[in-house]
This record gives structure tokens, C-alpha cells and sequence, in this order.
């Protein structure tokens, strides 16, 4: 029975009513007397050599305020990669230096290289216009191949174009080969995981303000993170003093990794801000989102499947190049390797992974984390190839899976691919699975899509991957520079209602309504009474903000933790009040009682007391009540899910319509199920776009085809189902305080190779003989497929 | 400069602008009503939807000159008199109909919209109808449903999850 209040509830977001009413606070909505304004000169070719930036015309136009170009950043640090990786012979990774305007050379179109500040919008873009730069143009490096075997280099200083060739494990490596060389049987896959633009529908905003009376600077950004932001840019970029900074990132439009990332357009309007001493505003327009938003995705991959004749999984092996763009985003070099290559075995008991990757420099934009990040792409090619081996050999492919999945009690199961899952139950989640598709339905559905002309297919799918991000100790042995642990702090002020400051930041996920139905449950209060505090670095302890399916399992144990530390010393006051030892007092349902006896007295009233210490025992209690915890997770969590999908396709035109979508989750315990389903909605809507509609194209010039939104095709409601999401049977994660794992990314994992497993399905039933499509599976593609299979 | 009068949530508004001031913008920097969001700069994502007497438009495709002596409804305008969300808004709310929130006041305008034109749309109209609104967060379907439901329809037969 769903519980109707509390843990568990489905309580409705109170983040909506100023949604819904127009009264949410994006960062574009922020109107600072005496703003003025950036805009940004952009690359039009995606390769050349600046040799001149003529800004003389542009001086002198009116409401100009200040111009400036790469050569005025010269002299500041770069924008870093976050994690080091090393390449199998034991080389560091290449790392260029990606400055805040592109000094020397511009390497994507979209690459700013010089920045206008004036009082209106209108007066920088003329100015802009008038900027003359000459920029000699080079050969463009778009295809990762061609990259790797060029002499052109992105960044010349560094000699080529390869940022890392990365082995995992490397000491596998010859066992995999043995292993596949012996085995009875390989299925070989080529494919692409395309690239695809976030397009988190608010566009990326930054707001620079200098106030020269303290030396300080607050910076109102589209972030998810505004702690490392301020680290990045304080540490790295601009050596502000961290406790002259403040971030601030208020309501954030959607960001689905995209709003991980420090720019160069959020250090250009805080030292803009210092040189004109007002307030600074750029806003990106969609077009500037689509060139320089980091991209996500784009690898090209090779893997191979070695079984036994009877299905049982020998070894996966895969050679992947992954597009890194120009310069490295923050992210970016995890996201091929960490997150990608230790989740290569899959839900699976294979004995033997080997993953080569391969990173590559190209001109593009960048290339980072996008919902599911590594994980998508590691799905994609396991579950792609298991059907193929399945069809090649016949069998079943739910049998396949069953047969080499993780077993129950296996837990803790440490996989080839070096991770320790900790709990999880693939073979239950597939029973689930299989009650929803109702699969004997399926010919009788298939024989009536055929009398209407039309192939049905059935896909299937299994996945798992790593959330929670992330125990510090484990990323910092995998070449994390950063810890990725979160904070909370817990104050209950005088009246009895609380301020929880935490460092995690919503962008749509719902943390104001989930946060406190746990805190509320925990000190038996009404939730409505608790303040969710997010996104302000002067107000929120140092926490790592929003991605990686982390907010629940590391800052809301983090705020379980500083919310029993409340209740410890509580305990202490009331048992003070009460005239007893601590040990004797029990707290439930927001009463603290003397065991044993009726003598009690309420949360709300050791809250007051403890801000006004009357004959406190001040050596025993300090006065106040308000704690802080950081907490560090032990392991990533692991959700993992079984996802179907029915599709029809129209022979005629190749347009493939999703009839229907199940997908079966298993997130651990669940602290908001409407929240969560909704989690899945998105990321399904995301992983079928992905599938079937979008994709970033460079033309072999570097420049972007699809940089609007009449030449990228986003998921329409019309390209899209209603899905069937059970998620009601999770087990739960071992290792944090609420048992939770995670739920942001997993639909966009599940559903790209549910959905091409389907399709294939379909045209396989027309007698097609082909076994691979590469996404997205647009009409023509579908189409021409068809004429040449 | 021109001048320019309009209706706007029902309270009349004259203001000097630029020829070129586009309604979005008008509504957005000099009425300080920023409910009316910009998501794209090719009228498509739909964010910016208002009415203009009576009729959803997107207001980055208008001028505000365009709208002289119109009646303009923004989201800001939509609650019930008391404050109270309408039965579109609340439908939303009920269905957890939005994530980030970005995309919900073009939602609700169309959505308004539609069932003016539509009073029980099926569910291929609603989605149909919202071909002009891109969400990237809720997947379309509780969105789909929320309409369904602000329509009086029954929506838990049709999507249960
Ligand atoms: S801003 Fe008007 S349609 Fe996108
Ligand atoms: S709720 Fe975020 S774009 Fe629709």
C-alpha cells in the first residue's frame, strides 16, 4: 500500500506552483540595475590561425563599454580536464590548454575569440559585426580516423591528435585475446553511438557582478554544480580567491550534463564585470547552445562477443575512438573510460573484458557527459551484440541473458570489468519484464501490423551501471582530481522549522519536495516545515552539486547523516529538559520521552530551548542546533533494468513508430515514486530521440548542419508513446543510509539498443538479411537499409 | 521609438519600444513578466507561448507592435482569482506534468489553448496539438496525460504509470 505522506509518498512537488505560475527564477530572468551585456565573437570556420583581431571600428561605436580578446587572457589559467588518465604504455594524457577566448588558433565553429560588453543587446552585436578578424584557414579534422592518421594537428603543440589510447584492464588484455581466439564462437558488431546535443531547453546564461568596495565577485549561472564551478575558476582559470567568489546557479532549466561544466563565458563576465565595475549578462541564443553546449556521445566502436555454442558469454572485446572535440570539457575524459569501460561486462558473469579507447581530438565542439554519460554507449554495444549472437546461434534473447546474468546470490559480485556491484536481481527484473510484454501476444500483434502492410518487431534489453557518483577513494585510484563526495548541513531554527543547505542542485529533479519528506519523516515533522537550500555557494556547504543519478545516494546521505546528528544532540537537550540521561530518552513521531514513562516533550520544544540555553550545561551541550555532514560514499550504486519495446515499421517509407515501451527498473528503495517514474519518462523520451531522431552532423568543412532546431530533430510528443514504468521491486543498495541507487540516467541507457534491437526485429521478419542499422534510425535510413539488405 | 498599448493579464500597459522589439521581449525586459520564457531563436521550442486575443501565439515570432491594442494572456495571468492554480496548472501539478520547469508556461498556454478549440481531445490530439512545444524533461507523457486530465477525461486507464 503506497504510503500517503513521508518516505515513500508520492508527494506532489511544491517546486511546480511557481513553475506554473510564472514565478520561477531562471538566470536570464535576473534584471541587475545597471546590467550590460556580452556578446561573443564566434568562429565561422572550424580550423584556422588568428592573425589579426582588428576591435578599432568597434571601439568607438556607441554604448561600446569594453572589448575584449584572447590576448587579454593570456596570461590566466586554463579550463581543466577533471580526471587524468593514462594511456596503456603508462603516458599521461595529452592535455592542451583550453583558454577562455581562443587565442593562436580557433579550433570549432562556434570557438569565441573575441567578446563585446555594451549597454543594450542591439549595440553589442553590432559592435561584434564590426569586429574584423583574420583568420587564415586550415584543414579541418572532423572524422576520428582521419584524425588519428593526420598530420593536422587540433592542438600543434602537442603533436597529434590522439588524447589518450586506454587499456581496461590492461592486464586482461591477453587473456581476453586467448580467450577469443579459442572460443567456439564470435559475433562482431560495428557501430556508431551518435553524437547528440543535450538541448536542455533553457539556454545557458551568465551573469558577472564586481563589487570593488570588498574585492569580490558573484557570478549567476546556468550550473549544477556551483561549488565546482567556483573551484574551477577560483583554483584554475582566474585565481579568485574562493572566499571572494560566490556562484550562484538559481532555478535551472534542464542541464542533463550540459550545465556540469565550467565555460569560458562565465570567466569573461566576471573579469568583465571587474574591468567595467557593472554587472555583465550574456545569453547564449539556441544557435550558440548548439555550437558550444559540450556535446555528447559520438564513439565509434568494434565489439566482439566470444561464446560457447550454447549461449554462455567467453569474453566482450571492444576498440572504441571517442570524439573529445577540440579542447577537453571537464568531464570528458572519464566519460569514454570510467564510466564506459568498467561497466563493459554488463549484467553479466563473462569471465574475460578487454576495452580499448581511444580519445580523439577533432575540430568540434566538445564532447562530455550527457544523461547516462559512458553508461549509454557501454549498453549500447553489449546489449547490440548479445542480440546478434543470439540470432546467430538461435537462441532466445531473453534466454541469452538469463543464462549469463548475475545470480542472486553472487552479491557482492565483482566483474570482469573490475567494479564490485553490491546487490541487484536481473532474473526478477526480467520476470517483471516478461509479465508486461505479454510475449505470446506478440505473433497475433505481429500478424495484425502485417495485415496493415506494416512489420512489427519485438527488442529486449538489459543494463546496468554505476550511480551514486562517487566513492572519492576509488576515482581518485581511477585519475579523478576531485573527491565527489556531497554535504549537508541541518538547521532547525528557533521556531522549529529547518533550513537544509545542500549541495546537490536541482535542475528539474524535484529535490525541494523529496529532501524534506525524509528529513520530515526522520524528526516526525511536517515536511512543509523543512526549507530545501540549494545552489548558493555563501549559503550551501562545499557540496558537488547534480549528475551522475548522485543527489539522492550521496547528498540526501549526507543530510540523513547531519539529520541524526540533530537528533543525537536533541536527545541531549531534551534529556536536559526532562532531567534524565540521553540514554534514556527515546525519540519517535517527533516526541522525545523518557522510556518508560509519559514525561516527553516535543521537537519543536528542544528546538527553542536550544536557542535560548537557559541553564544549559555548557560544558555538555553547546546552544543551537544545527549540524553539518559530508558523506562519501563506499561503492557506486547499481541500478540496473530490463526494458522492451514493440515497434512498427512502414516498409514503404522506413518511418519506425514506437507502439509500445516497457520499462522495468531497479533503483533500490524509492523515496518519491511519481518523482521517479517521471526520471524515466525523460530519460526513455531521450534514449528514443537518440534512437530514432537525433544526431549532430559536422559536413567535412566542420560546420554544423545541425544547429537549430529545424535541422536537429528533438522528440516530439508525437514521436512518443505512453510508457509503462515499474520500478516497485528494487533491491535495495547496501551501502547508504536509505538504500537508494539512483534513477536520472537510466531511461537513456535502457532504451537506444531496446529500440534498434526491436527495429532489427521487425525487418528481420520481412526477410531482410541484415543485422545493423547505425542511429538514428531515421526513415531513410531505415529505408535505404531495406532496398540494399 | 513607437508607442504601444495592450492588455496584458487584463491591466493596460502603454510603453515606448523600438520597432524592431519583439513581443517576447517586450513582455520578458519591459514589463518584468519573464514567465514567458525563450528557449530557441527559430520559433520552434514553443516556450514562449502567450495569447493574443484569445489565440495561442509565440511571442517570439510577433512584434510588440504587432500587439498594439491586444488583449495578451501570459502565465503570470493564469491562476484562478484567489491565487489558486487552475485546472490546467493544477493538472500539471497533479500529473507531475514538469521537471525543471522551463518548458511549462508555453505548456500550459497550449494546453489552454487546445481544450478552448478541443473541450476532450484524444490523446493523439493532445500530442499532435503540442507539435510547436519541445520538453526535454518529462518524456511527453505526463504532459500528454495532465492535458488528458485538466480535460475531465479519466487518464488512469490510458497511462497508468
Ligand atoms: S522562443 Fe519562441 S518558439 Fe522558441
Ligand atoms: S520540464 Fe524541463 S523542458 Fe519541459
Amino acid at each position: 500500500m503506497p504510503k500517503d505522506h513521508g518516505i515513500g509518498a508520492s508527494d506532489k512537488r511544491r517546486e511546480d506552483v511557481r513553475f506554473l505560475t510564472g514565478a520561477g527564477h531562471y538566470t536570464d530572468d535576473i534584471k541587475t540595475y545597471g546590467a550590460t551585456v556580452a556578446v561573443f565573437c564566434r568562429s565561422t570556420v572550424a580550423h584556422g590561425i588568428i592573425k589579426s583581431i582588428d576591435t578599432s571600428e568597434a571601439e568607438g561605436m556607441p554604448g561600446v563599454l569594453a572589448i575584449f580578446t584572447g590576448a587579454d587572457f593570456a596570461d590566466v589559467g586554463g579550463n581543466p580536464a577533471g580526471w587524468l588518465i593514462n594511456s596503456r604504455n603508462g603516458e599521461p594524457m595529452k592535455e592542451p590548454k583550453r583558454p577562455v577566448l581562443a587565442h593562436g588558433k580557433v579550433r570549432h565553429v562556434g570557438d569565441a575569440y573575441a567578446a563585446v560588453i555594451a549597454e543594450t543587446e542591439l549595440q553589442a552585436r553590432n559592435a561584434a559585426e564590426a569586429i574584423v578578424a583574420e583568420i587564415e584557414e586550415l584543414p579541418a579534422i572532423v572524422d576520428m580516423a582521419a584524425a588519428l592518421a593526420g598530420d593536422t594537428f587540433v592542438h600543434d603543440e602537442i603533436g597529434t591528435n590522439q588524447c589518450f589510447d586506454w587499456g581496461w584492464i590492461e592486464d586482461n588484455r591477453a587473456a581476453t585475446d586467448a580467450a577469443i581466439k579459442a572460443a567456439p564462437h564470435v559475433t562482431t558488431l560495428e557501430l556508431v553511438n551518435n553524437r547528440l546535443v543535450p538541448n536542455a531547453m533553457e539556454p545557458r546564461c551568465s551573469i558577472g557582478n564586481y563589487d570593488a568596495g570588498n574585492d569580490s565577485y558573484v557570478l549567476q549561472t546556468t550550473s549544477q554544480n556551483p561549488h565546482l564551478t567556483r573551484l574551477l575558476i577560483s583554483a584554475f582559470v582566474m585565481g579568485i580567491p574562493e572566499n571572494k567568489l560566490t556562484v550562484i546557479a538559481p532555478d535551472v532549466g534542464g542541464g542533463f550534463g550540459s550545465k556540469i561544466y565550467h565555460y569560458g563565458e562565465e570567466a569573461l563576465v566576471l573579469a568583465a564585470a571587474r574591468k567595467i565595475g557593472r554587472p555583465v549578462k550574456w545569453t547564449a541564443d539556441r544557435t550558440e547552445a548548439f555550437l558550444t553546449d559540450a556535446h555528447g556521445r559520438d564513439h565509434v566502436t568494434k565489439i566482439e562477443l566470444a561464446c560457447e555454442k550454447d549461449g554462455t558469454f567467453i569474453a566482450f572485446r571492444t576498440e572504441t575512438m571517442a570524439n573529445v572535440g577540440a579542447y577537453l570539457s571537464n568531464f570528458s575524459t572519464a566519460t569514454p573510460t570510467f564510466l564506459h569501460g568498467t561497466l563493459m561486462a554488463g549484467n553479466y558473469t563473462v569471465p574475460n573484458v578487454y576495452v580499448n579507447v581511444k580519445a580523439v581530438f577533432t575540430n568540434t565542439a566538445p564532447v562530455d557527459a550527457y544523461r547516462g554519460a559512458g553508461r549509454p554507449e557501454a549498453t549500447y554495444s553489449i546489449e547490440r551484440v548479445i542480440d546478434k549472437a543470439a540470432r546467430e546461434l538461435g537462441i532466445d534473447p531473453i534466454a541469452i541473458r538469463r543464462k549469463n546474468f548475475v545470480k542472486p546470490d553472487q552479491y557482492p559480485f565483482t566483474s570482469a570489468a573490475g567494479l564490485e556491484y553490491d546487490s541487484g536481481n536481473y532474473d526478477a527484473l526480467m520476470d517483471r519484464l516478461e509479465k508486461h510484454i505479454d510475449r505470446e501476444g506478440f505473433a497475433a500483434r505481429r500478424k495484425e501490423s502485417e495485415a496493415k502492410g506494416m512489420l512489427r518487431g519485438l527488442g529486449l534489453n538489459a543494463y546496468i551501471e554505476a550511480c551514486g557518483i562517487a566513492p572519492s577513494n576509488l576515482v581518485g585510484v581511477l585519475g579523478s582530481r576531485v573527491g565527489l563526495y556531497d554535504a549537508a548541513t541541518v538547521r532547525v531554527n528557533a521556531t522549529g522549522n529547518l533550513s537544509v543547505m545542500v549541495g546537490a542542485h536541482s535542475h528539474g529533479q524535484g529535490h525541494e519536495t523529496v529532501f524534506p519528506q525524509i528529513v520530515g519523516e526522520m524528526l516526525g515533522i511536517d515536511p512543509a516545515s523543512v526549507e530545501i537550500v540549494h545552489g548558493d555557494t555563501s549559503k550551501i556547504p562545499f557540496g558537488m552539486g547534480t549528475y551522475g543519478s548522485r543527489s539522492l545516494a550521496v547528498c540526501g546521505s549526507a543530510m540523513v547523516r547531519a539529520t541524526e546528528k540533530i537528533i543525537a544532540k536533541a536527545k541531549k537537550i531534551a534529556a536536559h529538559m526532562l532531567e534524565a540521561s540521553a540514554d534514556d530518552v527515546d525519540f519517535k513521531d517527533g516526541q522525545f520521552t523518557i522510556k518508560g514513562t509519559d514525561k516527553s516533550v516535543s521537537f519543536g520544544e528542544v528546538a527553542l530551548k536550544a536557542y535560548i540555553p537557559h541553564n544549559f550545561p555548557l560544558e555538555d551541550i553547546e546552544p543551537g542546533l544545527e549540524e553539518t555532514a559530508f558523506y562519501d560514499p563506499a561503492n557506486f550504486t547499481y541500478p540496473s533494468g530490463a526494458y522492451a519495446c514493440e515497434v512498427e515499421v512502414d516498409p514503404d517509407t522506413g518511418k519506425v513508430r514506437v507502439d509500445r515501451f516497457i520499462a522495468v527498473d531497479d533503483f533500490g528503495n524509492i523515496m518519491n515514486p511519481m518523482i521517479v517514474t517521471g526520471q524515466v519518462h525523460g530519460g526513455l523520451g531521450q534514449g528514443i530521440g537518440q534512437a530514432l531522431l537525433e544526431g549532430a552532423r559536422y559536413d567535412d568543412d566542420g560546420q554544423l548542419l545541425s544547429a537549430s532546431y529545424m535541422d536537429y530533430t528533438m522528440p516530439r510528443a508525437d514521436d512518443l508513446p505512453f510508457y509503462t514504468v515499474d520500478h516497485a521491486n528494487g533491491t535495495p543498495c547496501t551501502h547508504n543510509p536509505l538504500g537508494v541507487k539512483g534513477c536520472g540516467e537510466a531511461g537513456a541507457i535502457g532504451s537506444p539498443p531496446t529500440i534498434v534491437n526491436a527495429v532489427v526485429d521487425a525487418l528481420q521478419s520481412a526477410g531482410k538479411n541484415f543485422t545493423h542499422i547505425d542511429m538514428p534510425l531515421t526513415p531513410l535510413r531505415v529505408w535505404e537499409s531495406m532496398q540494399t539488405a | 521609438m513607437a508607442s504601444v498599448t495592450m492588455q496584458v493579464n487584463g491591466k493596460s500597459v502603454s510603453k515606448d519600444v523600438e520597432g524592431r522589439t519583439l513581443l517576447v521581449d517586450f513582455l520578458r525586459n519591459d514589463l518584468r513578466l519573464t514567465g514567458t520564457h525563450v528557449g530557441c531563436d527559430t520559433s520552434q521550442c514553443g516556450a514562449c507561448v502567450v495569447h493574443v486575443n484569445g489565440q495561442s501565439v509565440k511571442a517570439c515570432a510577433m512584434f510588440a507592435i504587432e500587439a498594439d491594442g491586444a488583449e495578451v494572456a501570459t502565465i503570470e495571468g493564469q491562476a484562478n482569482a484567489d491565487g489558486s492554480l487552475n485546472v490546467i496548472q493544477q493538472a500539471f501539478q497533479d500529473h507531475h506534468g514538469l521537471q525543471c520547469g522551463f518548458c511549462t508556461p508555453g505548456m500550459v498556454m497550449t494546453a489552454a489553448a487546445l481544450l478552448k478549440e478541443n473541450p476532450k481531445p484524444s490523446e493523439a490530439e493532445v500530442r499532435s496539438y503540442l507539435e510547436g512545444n519541445i520538453c526535454r524533461c518529462t518524456g511527453y507523457h505526463n504532459i500528454v496525460k495532465a492535458i488528458m486530465a485538466a480535460s475531465g477525461q479519466d487518464v488512469a486507464a490510458i497511462a497508468a504509470e
